[in-house]
């Protein structure tokens, strides 16, 4: 059994292409992907409107001050 | 690969456009350096940030969309339907798209486009600096990198698109498709984002907010400057025999082409890159005044205006008409910002839109009439076609959609961060933690080193 489709290297690689394991769940991939990609838009989007709310509160004027002149 | 030439050629090529996608990445470390340069202490780590995840969003998004559209959206929606058949090579789940020894050229090919890809996003994100949510910033680079630059490239830098076909569309080192339209879009965000605090003064005169580390800004764009020789190299084709471009081309010399297999070589647009370049640097000295931040840009512009016909320029026109972009350039950037009150932090709407824009135009004119295409009854280069090729790429895919999904994103309240946010920092949160832990831990030594310390007697 190997994962690739190839369990040598005793072959015309003229013959050869994909060589990459689980070849024919490509579809399944592509979706768990998508999901991956969307779901860190969504955890990202809440955590940063949830500081940014945080963040409104938290100044303190001198520690301000200071960060401005510091430029 | 069939034969030692055949071989040779693909493993060449392979290695070629792998070189460039290593040289480009150079643009983007400028970018990051120069946007940080360009901001203020305050910022520094969240415009950092911003920038950097671009990288991965936008390369998985083109991974599984962006580079199926560059196949499949030639002729659509006007004059054709989808190219699935092209398109089916190119969708996440084809056998190609992956480890494949069939195959040695998709995977370094999609790499050089995605970095074009990572440039229109990088464009984007510095003129909106120290006052975007990066979330809504990200949104803008997946659309802009994977969607409406690779909707251009199908139309306008394919050898099939519809602009090239009956425009006579010739952008060949993009001008258009990607300055002009970044600059577009990066235009459409800011007139819904707004100016940063105090950028204008209460009667409305533009303030300079001036860079917090002027040597990095310089750094950076001299990275942008190494980085843009790779995209060049990147725009042609390496080596390509005539029969394998099947068009008019006769006799069996082979030829390194661009993007649209029209013949050109590496040493005439490295002539014209650096020629385009001191014209671009010089003509922004002069109307600038010795300006270190326009001359520098006027540098990037100057090649930026050249490149739609730097494969076919003189060298002498290069360095000409990139010193004529850099003035108009310069001169429309000022009048916006006053005109318009708009903040665009680090001129990229300017160095990038205008220019790009410009660029067209002008390459309209002095190639009038030349093939834009080695294939029969495509509309020759014209400067109707350049301008609304120019009006396509900056207004229609660039501008638009920036405007429309950022006032969407402003009436959400998610496009700008809170006042009380922008005038203590965005890196409020993370200097306070690094200010409260230093004071905790030199309390702690003095501490410690107190109960050790024997007094002198």
């Amino acid at each position: 059994m190997s994962t690739i489709g190839y369990k040598d290297w005793a072959v015309d690689l003229a013959e050869v292409g994909a060589i990459y394991p689980f070849q024919g769940w490509e579809v399944a991939m592509t979706i768990v992907g998508v999901i991956f990609w969307l779901g860190w838009h969504r955890i990202q989007f809440v955590r940063e409107g949830e500081h940014l709310e945080k963040a409104k509160k938290m100044g303190d004027p001198e520690k301000i001050a200071k960060a401005l002149e510091r430029y | 690969m069939d034969g030692n030439l055949n071989a040779l050629t693909t493993v060449f090529t392979e290695f070629y456009y792998w070189v460039t996608v290593v040289f480009m990445f150079l643009i983007h470390v400028g970018f990051c350096m120069y946007e940080v340069g360009a901001s203020r202490n305050r910022n520094h780590m969240h415009t950092l940030m911003k920038n950097i995840m671009i990288i991965p969003l936008v390369t998985v998004t083109f991974f599984f969309f962006g580079w199926w559209i560059y196949w499949a959206f030639p002729m659509f929606p006007f004059f054709g339907g989808l190219d699935l058949e092209a398109g089916a090579a190119n969708v996440p789940w084809s056998e190609t798209m992956g480890t494949n020894l069939g195959d040695r050229i998709t995977g370094v090919f999609w790499a050089a486009f995605l970095l074009f890809s990572w440039t229109a996003a990088s464009i984007v994100s510095g003129s909106v600096i120290e006052r975007i949510r990066s979330s809504a910033l990200w949104v803008h680079a997946v659309l802009i990198g994977s969607v409406f630059w690779i909707i251009d490239a199908a139309w306008g830098w394919h050898y099939g698109g519809w602009m090239v076909q009956y425009l006579g569309y010739h952008d060949a080192y993009a001008s258009g498709v990607i300055h002009a339209i970044a600059g577009g879009y990066a235009l459409g965000v800011i007139m819904v984002l707004g100016p940063r605090i105090g950028k204008f003064a209460a009667d409305g005169t533009p303030r300079d907010i001036p860079p917090h580390n002027p040597w990095l800004l310089t750094i950076g764009i001299f990275l942008i400057y190494t980085g843009f020789w790779g995209f060049y190299a990147a725009c042609n084709v390496p080596a390509i025999s005539p029969e394998l471009i099947d068009g008019q081309i006769t006799g069996t010399t082979w030829t390194a082409t661009n993007i649209y297999l029209a013949p050109t070589s590496l040493s005439a647009i490295t002539f014209n890159f650096l020629m385009s370049l001191s014209g671009g640097l010089m003509a922004a000295y002069v109307v600038s005044k010795g300006d270190a931040f326009w001359t520098f840009s006027g540098g990037l512009a100057g090649i930026i205006t050249a490149s739609a016909g730097n494969d076919l320029y003189h060298p002498i026109q290069a360095m000409l008409i990139g010193a004529v972009g850099v003035v108009i350039v310069y001169k429309l950037h000022y009048w916006v910002e006053k005109k318009f009150k708009l903040d665009d932090a680090v001129g990229a709407v300017a160095v990038h839109g205008y220019a790009g824009f410009v660029g067209l135009v002008i390459s309209g004119f002095v190639l009038w009439g030349a093939p834009s295409s080695p294939y029969e009854g495509y509309a020759a280069i014209n400067p109707v076609g350049q301008f609304l090729g120019a009006v396509i790429m900056f207004g229609v895919l660039g501008f638009l959609p920036g405007f429309v999904v950022a006032k969407m994103q402003a009436a959400a309240g998610v496009l700008r961060i809170p006042e009380e946010v922008e005038i203590q920092g965005l890196d409020y949160a993370e200097h306070h933690a690094y200010e409260d832990a230093k004071a905790a831990i030199i309390a702690a030594d003095k501490a410690h080193l107190a109960t050790k310390v024997t007094p002198a007697e």
